[in-house]
């Protein structure tokens, strides 16, 4: 399937959030994520399945004013 | 001491961490200005760069009590996104809450900052919203559960300092039990120490420190000018008046005559 990574078009078979996750590297990071506008706790991915044509977000601390 | 949703803090000076020549100089400086709260964002998080992750390791070393911002959100939703990531990220449930309404001004959105505001707090979340020196805006914030406010001095980035002194003068006597920061304008240690003097409990800046030819040295010239300006507002100014008055004593001046002949 096809989903919209961080704004970009990303192709992807992980069957769900937490799954994303870990095959980008990004399993014990420091990161926060959102699925389609709205939160998803980080004990909440593995039970958030993906679908076609999701926007998923993914961040991490930053510099900030 | 300033307090803040229940927490004190010795310094009156809360900075950002952006635009710093270096990591070891943003660490430097955040040391020099005494401030014991320093602001940071969340960004898209690169699974090759994971620029994130070593950011976060130099925040965990300043021990700073950290202030997430929803920098660049544009509407109310993304901002209580925004603000439900940081809450998370950073294990805090404070939040600078910043809803955009315009790029060239960067202005606060004011009826979306409410919003977000009141879905936040009802959430859990202490908000410290980033607004304007709107009265309404801040009656309303206030009403929302907001227990801090933020006003702008002048656009964020601009160094144009206190640009509407009468309003914030205005704000501060409206709200005299309300803590007040002024949030975004801020040029020169001396517009810092003017918002002091007026009453406000903070400043909060970044750029003015981050750009400045040694960040390092800056930041200390506004911690001092922070706290003498609270100083003096804590010692009570004195009235300006239209005429003169000396102040050595008249009494006993040499070569003084009444003049008796008229």
């Amino acid at each position: 399937m096809k989903v919209l990574l961080n704004g970009e078009p990303f192709a992807t078979d992980a069957k769900n959030l937490d799954e994303l996750c870990a095959r980008l590297g990004l399993a014990e990071a420091k990161i926060a994520t959102a699925l389609n506008g709205s939160f998803v706790a980080a004990a909440s991915r593995e039970e958030t399945p993906l679908t076609d044509a999701d926007e998923i977000e993914i961040v991490a601390p930053r510099q900030g004013g | 001491m300033l307090t803040l949703y229940g927490a004190q803090f010795a310094s009156h000076l809360l900075l950002g961490t952006a635009h710093y020549p270096s990591p070891e100089c943003l660490r430097q400086a955040v040391e020099a200005s005494g401030a014991q709260i320093v602001t940071v964002s969340l960004r898209r998080e690169s699974a090759r760069a994971r620029t994130g992750q070593g950011f976060w390791a130099l925040i965990e070393e300043l021990g700073c009590r950290v202030l997430p911002n929803t920098a660049g959100c544009r509407t109310a939703k993304e901002a209580i996104t925004t603000a439900k990531m940081a809450r998370e990220l950073f294990g805090t449930n404070w939040i600078k809450l910043e809803v955009i309404a315009n790029d060239d001004t960067l202005q606060p959105d004011l009826f979306g900052l409410v919003e977000a505001a009141a879905a936040l707090t009802e959430d859990g979340f202490e908000v410290l919203p980033y607004t304007t020196e709107d009265l309404s805006a801040a009656e309303r914030l206030i009403a929302a559960g907001c227990a801090v406010l933020m006003p702008w001095a002048a656009p964020i980035g601009s160094a144009r300092g206190l640009t509407n002194k009468d309003a914030l003068k205005t704000l501060r006597a409206y709200f005299p039990d309300t803590p007040l920061l002024i949030d975004a304008g801020i040029g020169t240690p001396s517009h810092a120490a003017e918002a002091m003097e007026m009453g406000y409990n903070g400043v909060l800046l970044n750029t003015a420190v981050a750009k400045a030819g040694d960040p390092v040295k800056m930041a200390e010239a506004f911690a001092k000018a922070v706290e003498a300006g609270r100083l003096a507002f804590e010692a009570g100014l004195i009235e300006p008046r239209d005429m003169a008055s000396p102040s050595t004593p008249l009494a006993g001046t040499p070569f003084f005559k009444i003049d008796h002949a008229s």
